[in-house]
């Protein structure tokens, strides 16, 4: 019961800091609408790919990029937690370090799941159409990502000491993730290199996943997509919550 | 059980610092005990120790009867912990601070409310609970994080250096806090800090430390008593040091310089006789013993000797309250 409360604790703190800083927000949603207004309308005014709107085509992509923007970089919060010693306040708590992992998990993805909300909103703009059911899978995908990519950033972040460190190697996560996951361009056709690099992101299979539930649009098995994102939800998890183990103030 | 905090030779080595180097102390139920001793003496680490934030490398300790290695979560839920350092959310409101905390703690939701507003009258702080913390003082953030740390009714509370950085009527306010918790509530507190006088007007019983050693564990009057007298400090040039020695109630001489340093056991009754024996004295002072002169009978050195790491701003604070 009181992992319980400690859990709603840790998560309840998360979302108070992110309400607090509104620009927070504001700065996360620019960055994916830049993608769909300038570089979506720029290039699909001259390209359409497999009778979609390009826009609307790399809709699901910018989705994606958004979750993972959001939640690697989530995990500088826990090297800002050190500097100000809130860190050590959360360790000397008598709550478990998986709860103190998943407090913080939960509470990174509910500031995607925020984002995530206003861009699905936002869709319709950019020639989305949705049904209830695309809707309620979309939002469990954009959880499961959420939660294995926002372990990722923790992990790193439970490692590092300082926020620029941690910009240099998230930066170095972040793009060869978003780059290779077939956000902008569409993976059925590709030469064996890129093919196989983009094989083995586990954001590929998200894009292409979204892609099918949004677009009828995908080059892989929607039930393979789905079985490779919920092995990397599980395998991240683990990793996070052990990495919290060893987690010193 | 009348100890509620048994050290067992504890030890802490990084690399080849032996930050802790085997401390043994027990601490009574509802008494406030102070580790006296200068920056990088081991008292942080020593409490860190305690409260399970980091492992020992030999020994052990009891924590209201549970072994800091073998049930840590036991510990913890019995402690309360107010870091040297700023430990709340400045982007959170006083309030909001506390409800985060008393969450983690497992404090019952009924009672919250109840707890949170008691918690502020304690540090005076109701009118500003709703505040974001980042407006608050200096002193009104340490209050905050002292009534925190109190939220959840901790039997045991580490204060860590808790009146650095305070002015002193913040300061005062906070001492009476301290020791009204330990008598109405029967909360035994832990504090560290380098201060004499805070070690002297607050603490029931002085743990001296140095070097990761205790060297001497008493109440403030028995370590002063047993320097065995007064201290009479003299600027002189050609002392007439023989004659004093032979003198029953002087007890030590020291000299360095121009100045001579006599400890005298009664020496508003002798000071008449012994100015008139040693020759002629540029300036004498005599006083009673403080701490500090426990601490240089012990390790030959000055407690603030030793604080070079503390920053402008600590080194600031020392200098007034020396002058107080």
């Amino acid at each position: 019961m009181s992992e319980l409360t400690g859990l709603y604790g840790m998560w309840y703190r998360e979302l108070k800091v992110f309400m607090r800083e509104k620009s927070r927000i504001f700065s996360s949603l620019l960055n994916p609408l830049m993608w769909l207004v300038v570089f979506g309308t720029g290039l699909g005014s001259a390209v359409s790919i497999q009778g979609a709107n390009y826009q609307t085509f790399i809709f699901p992509g910018i989705l994606v990029m958004t979750v993972l923007f959001t939640c690697i970089f989530f995990g500088a919060y826990i090297v800002l937690d050190k500097r100000i010693d809130f860190l050590k306040e959360v360790l000397v708590a008598p709550i478990s370090r998986t709860t103190m992992f998943f407090g913080k998990a939960l509470g990174g993805t509910t500031d995607a799941f925020i984002e995530v909300m206003i861009l699905l909103a936002l869709g319709v703009f950019f020639g989305i159409h949705y049904s209830v059911l695309s809707v309620l899978l979309t939002l469990l995908t954009m959880f499961i990502v959420a939660i294995s990519v926002v372990s990722i950033g923790l992990i790193i972040g439970s490692f590092m000491n300082s926020t620029e460190g941690f910009g240099l190697i998230g930066g170095f996560v972040v793009f060869p993730l978003f780059f290779l996951s077939g956000a902008l361009f569409p993976t059925n056709n590709l030469p064996s290199w890129l093919a196989a690099f983009v094989g083995v992101n586990p954001l590929s299979y998200a894009v292409d996943l979204l892609r099918g539930l949004l677009l009828n649009l995908h080059t892989y098995n929607l039930w393979l997509d789905f079985s490779v994102l919920v092995g990397f939800a599980v395998v991240m998890v683990v990793a996070g919550t052990l990495a919290f183990r060893r987690l010193k103030p | 059980m009348s100890y509620v905090i048994e050290i067992d030779g504890l030890h802490k080595h990084f690399g080849d610092v032996k930050a802790v180097n085997g401390i043994s102390l027990k601490v009574k139920q509802g008494e406030i005990f102070g580790l006296l001793g200068p920056n990088g003496s081991g008292k942080t680490t020593t409490l860190s120790m305690l409260a399970t934030l980091i492992k020992p490398t030999k020994g052990t300790a009891y924590v209201d009867g549970h072994d800091i290695l073998k049930e840590p979560s036991r510990v913890r839920a019995a402690i309360g912990f107010v870091f040297q350092e700023p430990s709340s959310d400045d982007l959170l409101t006083g309030k909001e601070n506390l409800y985060i905390h008393s969450l983690l703690y497992g404090v019952k939701v009924a009672d919250l409310e109840k707890r949170i507003q008691e918690a502020f009258k304690l540090v005076d702080l109701t009118d500003r609970q709703n505040s974001i913390v980042r407006t608050y003082s200096g002193g009104m953030r340490r209050r905050l994080e002292i009534a925190r740390g109190l939220m959840h009714q901790p039997k045991i509370l580490f204060l860590d250096e808790p009146t650095l950085g305070l002015d002193p009527q913040t300061r005062d306010h906070l001492w009476k806090y301290i020791k009204k918790l330990s008598t109405e509530r029967g909360v035994s507190v832990i504090i560290t800090t380098h201060y004499m006088d805070e070690a002297d007007v607050l603490c029931d019983r002085v743990g001296i430390i140095s070097a990761g050693r205790i060297i001497a564990t008493d109440t403030p009057a028995n370590l002063k008593k047993s320097l065995g007298g007064d201290i009479i400090t003299m600027k002189i040039k050609s002392p007439n040091t023989a004659a004093i020695r032979r003198l029953k109630y002087v007890k030590k001489v020291e000299r360095s310089g121009d100045i001579l340093r006599l400890t005298v056991k009664d020496s508003d009754l002798h000071l008449q006789e012994l100015l008139k024996k040693i020759g002629k004295v540029e300036s004498v002072e005599a006083r009673s013993p403080s701490l500090n002169d426990v601490f240089i009978k012990y390790t030959g050195r000055n407690i603030e000797d030793n604080s070079a790491e503390g920053g402008w701003s600590q080194r600031m604070i020392q200098a007034r309250s020396r002058n107080e």
